[in-house]
């Protein structure tokens, strides 16, 4: 089985797994209870907390659990419009956002604030002028995500943050859940970012946990109220055999990072380069460093992603179409429609996504089944 | 980078009476999970084989969970990360949704923070809430309720049981009552589920929270029923998962692993677990008496049934909550002060200060015992001898330094 679809989930490692197991079977005590139960989980979290901090460059208390990607997403934009009302009712973000980014700004805008979604260009990425150009005195926040989920771009982070240190009270939120590990780290951890949100099933943690990092000085509302735990901010008893287990997996992830980003490079392009070569094939996530380095955008005209999709699980191969959440509904990318690309090719385009165990071998493996399918997609059509 | 030292010969091993903060997961629902997280690793949104396999698992628990409450479909379940994110949900959510119904919502004193802290945010937002009181024995009247309930009700929110003093609600009256009024019913069964048999036809629940940790299963995952034709937007918004009443990849191994807690607790083990848990009160109670403790409880014992069978407060005359906790920590006995869930706070419960007063000396000198699955009468006997031993040796010391 090849298993190229990395950026809808991973599976869990081993290691990680057996982490969850300990943890579950030997601190499950809940962190919040005054005796040794609680004392030895409550031990154990904030562990596992430096340890995440630490391997981010973040200090401790900037690091806050929640149960996933959506959930921090939500958070940052509401918790900070929530937090901020009285400063602005202005947002901006992009026309290329995950949905859980998009579907917060839009209920914002029916709670009456206003949001300024700024365009892309063929790659996929705003410009740094547009965005100085939609910033008013009444922005409060500016959501950028660091590397697109249906193709991989990656934004223009480091002038992002050029524009915003001129701004330096506007929250700037990054979705970092398809950035971690690939090499973007100094892009991400800028020293301008206030808020940035991972999802630990995109990195082999387990799933329903995630974190935020939090700016220390940044204030933000909460999205869970309640028992207060994370220091007030999110409230539920803590997941301590998932948030033990996520900074495993981000300590796996992150050990040899540049290794790994170059293997992930370079099966992505031995795949790129061999499908462009196909006359009906339009590459989305070109070959230029613009791009995230495990995911690779592409269609093939006159064949629907779905038929691509399940041509290729006939061979045990797992692709995807542009995105797991909206692989089910028959829509086309919305990253692609703010790309103005004709609807006709956007329904063909599918995506692969890597992450670090992928080989040189599946990607020959990949190619040879491609030249198959192209060769009967031909006759069909 | 230091790898964090996590081995099996760390586990405490004492005896564990906070079973309503959090219990062990039970060794099947681990099992469980750990056959979903090696392979069903799809996501359960995605096309292809291996994301409808996680469907398919997906699917058949959220059938086990809708039947365990007698919901008239499985399509009312919605996956949460936990009580409170199906507390907030519920209250936040309805009241944004209902406004123009009108912006009055009833609860009662003595819920969980979950529900009381969106309760204060949403009264800053000009909604006015209606805090029912409660006797010395923790439970609300009928009559206040009646009385309470206005035309411009949109929301009631009152828990099945409470999770420091155990008093039941009477959750099916008020759905009686509520069944022709234009309010929601909510209800907080986050201690409840897997000890009752909930029905919510029978007791005409709108909505019901619970959380998969209370009953042997994984951390952050719970569920949020709703009856069918009550609609709010989402809390957490997003992708589609959860027919957009929920957005995040689905947490298809926790979810797995809730339904197999859920299926474990079959009508027959939960009536044996009741029957159990209400001995163990009554171990302790003439226990305490027989050891001359003077004590009594914060609540009541009554009937096996009457109040939750796992959790017991009582009032330990003249010896600090925090004292009597930290003695018998060191002896290797685990309780609560009051709610864990306030996390790490030794504040005032407010519980007990609806119950008894500001200035009563219950506040500062009661303990809870709550009973899990693991808990033994040897355990509980030990217990008894210890703070009997406790109150002996304190008492001495006082009367030494006089
Ligand atoms: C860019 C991006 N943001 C947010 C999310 C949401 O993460 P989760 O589904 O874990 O909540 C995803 C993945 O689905 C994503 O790709
Ligand atoms: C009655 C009650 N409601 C809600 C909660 C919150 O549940 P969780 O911590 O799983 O979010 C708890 C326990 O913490 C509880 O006892």
């Amino acid at each position: 089985m090849i298993y190229f679809d990395n950026s809808a989930t991973t599976k869990a490692a081993p290691e990680v797994v057996d982490t969850y197991a300990k943890v579950s079977a030997n601190y499950w005590g809940n962190p919040s209870s005054l005796h040794k139960f609680g004392e030895q989980a409550f031990n154990l979290l904030e562990q596992s907390r430096q340890q995440i901090a630490d391997l981010i460059g973040a200090k401790l208390s900037e690091i806050l659990f929640t149960s996933g990607g959506t959930e921090g997403d939500n958070w940052a934009i509401k918790g900070t419009a929530m937090a901020k009302r009285e400063f602005g009712n202005h947002l901006i973000t992009t026309e290329v956002e995950h949905p859980a980014v998009h579907n917060s700004m839009e209920q914002l805008k029916q709670d009456g604030f206003e949001v300024t979604y700024l365009p892309v260009d063929e790659n996929g990425r705003v410009s740094a002028a547009d965005l100085r150009a939609a910033i008013k005195p009444s922005t409060i926040l500016v959501s950028t995500m660091a590397v697109n989920n249906e193709i991989g771009a990656v934004q223009p982070l480091d002038e992002i943050a050029d524009v915003l240190r001129d701004f330096p009270r506007i929250h700037w939120h990054i979705d970092a859940v398809q950035g971690i590990g690939k090499g973007l780290a100094d892009k991400i951890f800028n020293d301008r970012v206030d808020f940035v949100t991972f999802s630990g099933h995109k990195f082999h943690a387990p799933r329903g946990i995630g974190f935020m990092y939090k700016r220390q000085g940044r204030t933000i509302a909460p999205l869970m109220a309640g028992g207060g735990q994370e220091r007030n901010l999110r409230s539920g008893t803590e997941n301590l055999p998932a948030i033990a287990a996520m900074a495993k997996a981000l300590r796996l992830l992150l050990d040899g990072e540049a290794d790994k980003v170059k293997r992930q490079r370079d099966i992505r392009l031995a795949i790129l380069h061999h499908v462009e070569t196909f006359p009906n094939v339009t590459i989305f996530s070109k070959d230029l460093p613009v791009f995230a380095p495990h995911i690779l955008c592409f269609a093939i005209a006159g064949v629907r992603g779905e038929t691509i999709v399940h041509a290729f699980e006939e061979h045990d191969i797992y692709i995807s179409t542009t995105s797991a959440c909206s692989s089910k509904k028959h829509v086309e990318s919305s990253t692609l429609q703010a790309m103005k690309v004709d609807d006709g090719i956007a329904t063909s385009a599918v995506r692969i996504s890597l992450d670090e165990h992928n080989t040189m071998a599946e990607a020959t493996e990949f190619n040879r089944v491609f030249d198959e399918l192209y060769t009967q997609f031909a006759k069909l059509n | 980078m230091q790898e964090i030292h996590i081995d099996n010969s760390n586990a405490v091993k004492e005896i564990y009476l906070d079973n309503a903060a959090t219990t062990p997961m039970a060794p099947e629902v681990l099992a469980e999970m750990m056959d979903k997280m090696a392979n069903v690793y799809g996501n359960a949104s995605t096309l292809y084989g291996l994301g409808r396999q996680a469907h398919t698992v997906m699917e058949n628990s959220r059938q086990v969970i809708a039947n365990s409450i007698n919901a008239a479909s499985d399509e009312e379940i919605i996956f949460t990360s936990g009580g409170s994110e199906g507390d907030n949900t519920a209250i936040t959510q309805t009241a944004l949704a209902r406004q123009s119904l009108g912006k009055h919502i009833i609860t009662t004193a003595i819920e969980h923070e979950a529900v009381l802290k969106p309760l204060h945010a949403l009264e800053e937002q000009g909604f006015d809430v209606t805090y029912l009181p409660v006797d010395e024995h923790g439970d609300i009247s009928l009559d206040d309720f009646k009385a309470a309930l206005r035309d411009d009700t949109i929301l009631v929110t009152i828990m099945m049981g409470n999770n420091e003093v155990g008093s039941r609600m009477p959750i099916h009256e008020i759905g009686e009552i509520l069944k022709d009024h234009q309010a929601w019913f909510h209800t907080d069964a986050v201690q409840t589920y897997g000890l009752l048999d909930i029905d919510v036809q029978r007791d005409h629940i709108d909505m019901l929270s619970t959380s998969a940790h209370k009953i042997n299963g994984p951390k952050m995952i719970g569920f949020l029923y709703k009856r069918e034709g009550i609609n709010f937007p989402s809390l957490i918004k997003g992708g589609d998962q959860e027919e957009k009443r929920r957005a995040g990849t689905e947490n298809v191994p926790a979810i797995a692993g809730f339904a197999k807690a859920a299926e474990l607790l079959t009508p027959e083990a939960k009536a044996e677990k009741r029957a159990r848990f209400h001995g163990f009160k009554e171990q302790v109670v003439k226990g305490l008496t027989d050891n001359g403790v003077d004590f009594e409880i914060n609540g009541s014992l009554g009937d096996e049934g009457e109040n939750l069978d796992h959790v017991l407060n009582i009032w330990i005359k003249g010896i600090s909550t925090y004292v009597m906790q930290t003695n018998l920590d060191l002896a290797g006995i685990a309780v609560s002060g009051g709610s864990a869930c306030t996390a790490g706070s030794i504040e005032p419960s407010h519980v007990l200060t609806a119950m008894f007063g500001e200035k009563s000396p219950r506040i500062a000198e009661s303990i809870r015992l709550s009973f899990g699955q693991q808990t033994t009468s040897d355990e509980i006997a030990t217990f008894v001898e210890n703070v009997s031993a406790i109150v002996k040796r304190l008492a001495k010391n006082h009367s030494e330094v006089k």
